[in-house]
């Protein structure tokens, strides 16, 4: 009997030509990456974003690390809710564990101490790693030069401006305060993270003290000479929904805060708070001051908007809350600017230019109870003779707060959370 | 015993073929153009509210896999107001029409894939 060549023979014979030609690539691949290491300084909005696209995009041919100090995310969009009492400190925190496993994204938990560009190597408290492309994701760093007490003073006068435990800290702060306290705050001057978020807060704790404490009071202290985002929409609801609760003062700043009696000092008065929250001016995070890659007063980072490179530093690029720009620092634009610099550095290591024109959209929900939300949106473009990102026409704030919109701000945290971290 | 031989060569040949078009896919997709790059970075930059790659994790519509011209007619109609909303008639605005297009013609070409499920956890003493 002649032997027949069999359907099943076919598949033997392709699989092993298929696996012949294939496996020296796929050994290649596992022992070193044909396109290099890019180390990512930062697990935040901007830097974990940043790890899943370049491996996404890349096809895993881009080996890449991410060094974060802490070993939790926690979720600063939505932390306000913890003040208000609509959400925990716990339905905010995740783990890095799927951001890991699902993109094959090596991680280090550790704190970086210096950054050698010559050698390109990043050294922490507990090692070093080299990099062919280096990405600074650090967030904010707050400046406590005017007034370097309350730095020590955290825990009498948190921020709360980065949630995690000082976020719980003020919630129980306004949990034992009596009713007919005064809960003062700040906005310092612009621009800082999140520009809604004071704003977003001071309506959050107003939320809670016209159902729990309503002879309470809230002072707004702003360092602006106005409400610097959604400001029709938060001008109404704080004279409309927290009338009598809610006392906003514009060009306002902190000059002097007494720790002890929580009495703050501004340039035109004293108040005297029950609890106290000042929300310190802040610049880029430390990886970012290290290399001094905060030229722009000394606090924001200047960069390429069509790579996110830096203009001080080649082969290192800077994402997020640290890089100086017209946009809003944002959840939103840190992703944002996460992906369009992914998208570059994966086409400049494979050998190809990057977009010359990135457009792309930006969403900020704030909620002004636990229920009801508003919103700004708007799509950024890049401006090729200005060369930085700038407007686009049509975006706009919602007509008024809804549910509806509360929903969708719920949407919009599940959905960024999930893009980020898993 | 001929045709066999013939046959297995032409299934080489094939697989040769096959892989190599494997691979240049691969590499296209890495050096993809910069109108390419464009779409890409302007489509994911929808996942917070629409999901990696338009596979939305709750609530908004899922964008991957949705037919292109009904992408295309309401992205329209929110820039021209004929569609009412809450919040993308401000992103539509912002787009021009043949982004519009490029962007139907991604989310059309994505799988419609299970998101992980993520769950929260408790802080952890020494966070910050």
């Amino acid at each position: 009997m002649s032997k027949s060549y069999s359907r099943r023979d076919f598949i033997k014979t392709a699989s092993l030509a298929g696996s012949w030609i294939l496996a020296p690539r796929a050994y290649a691949r596992a022992s070193k990456p044909p396109l290099g290491h890019v180390v990512i300084i930062g697990g935040g909005f901007a830097g974990t974003t940043a790890a899943k696209y370049i491996r996404m995009w890349s096809l895993n041919n881009i080996a890449v690390t991410v060094i974060e100090k802490s070993a939790q995310f926690v979720s600063c969009p939505l932390s306000n809710l913890v003040l208000g009492g609509s959400k925990s400190i716990n339905d905010l925190t995740f783990g890095y564990d799927l951001a890991k496993k699902n993109h094959g994204v090596k991680w280090v938990q550790d704190e970086v101490t210096t950054i050698d560009t010559n050698t390109k190597k990043v050294t922490m408290k507990r090692g070093e790693i080299s990099y062919d492309r280096l990405i600074i994701a650090p967030g904010i760093d707050f400046m406590y030069d005017a007034m370097p007490y309350l730095e020590a003073a955290q825990e009498q006068i948190p921020h709360a401006w980065k949630a995690g435990w000082q976020t719980v800290n003020l919630r129980k702060q306004l949990e034992v305060m009596p009713d007919g306290g005064l809960f003062v705050m700040n906005v310092p001057k612009a621009p800082y993270r999140c520009p809604p978020g004071p704003y977003e807060r001071a309506c959050q704790v107003a939320s809670y003290l016209q159902n729990n404490k309503p002879k309470s009071k809230v002072i707004v202290l702003d360092a602006n000479a106005e409400i610097i985002s959604k400001k029709g929409l938060f001008t109404k609801v704080f004279n409309e929904m927290y009338a009598g609760i809610i006392d906003y003062r514009p060009n306002n700043a902190i000059t002097e805060v007494d720790v002890a009696s929580k009495t703050i000092t501004t340039e035109f008065e004293k108040v005297k708070a029950d609890v106290l929250n000042v929300i310190p001016p802040q610049r880029a995070g430390k990886p970012a001051q290290m290399l001094g890659l905060n030229n722009i007063d000394k606090r924001w980072c200047e960069v390429d908007f069509l790579t996110y490179e830096s203009k001080l530093a080649p082969n290192i690029h800077v994402i997020g809350d640290s890089v100086s720009a017209a946009l809003p620092k944002s959840a939103h634009m840190a992703t944002s600017q996460a992906r369009v610099c992914a998208s570059a550095i994966v086409a400049i290591m494979s050998g190809s230019n990057p977009d010359t024109a990135p457009v792309f959209a930006n969403t900020c929900y704030s909620y002004v109870n636990d229920k009801m939300a508003i919103h700004v949106a708007n799509v950024y473009r890049y401006d090729e003779a200005k060369k930085i990102m700038v407007s686009a026409d049509g975006g706009g704030v919602s007509d008024k707060p809804s549910e509806q919109e509360g929903q969708f701000a719920g949407a919009w945290a599940t959905n960024i959370w999930s893009d980020v971290l898993t | 015993m001929l045709f066999n031989k013939i046959s297995t060569l032409v299934w080489l040949i094939g697989c040769l073929i096959l892989t190599s078009v494997a691979y240049a896919a691969e590499v296209s997709v890495l050096s993809s153009t910069p109108n390419e790059q464009h779409t890409r970075t302007l489509a994911a930059s929808c996942a917070a509210c629409h999901g990696t790659n338009g596979n939305s994790a709750g609530v908004s519509p899922v964008l991957a896999g949705l037919d292109a011209t009904y992408f295309t007619t309401q992205m329209l109609a929110f820039k021209n107001g004929s569609r009412t909303s809450t919040v993308m008639h401000h992103h539509a605005k912002g787009l021009k029409a043949d982004e519009i297009n490029d962007l139907a013609v991604y989310f059309s070409q994505q799988n419609r894939v299970a998101n992980s499920t993520l769950k929260p956890q408790t802080l952890r003493v020494n966070h910050e």
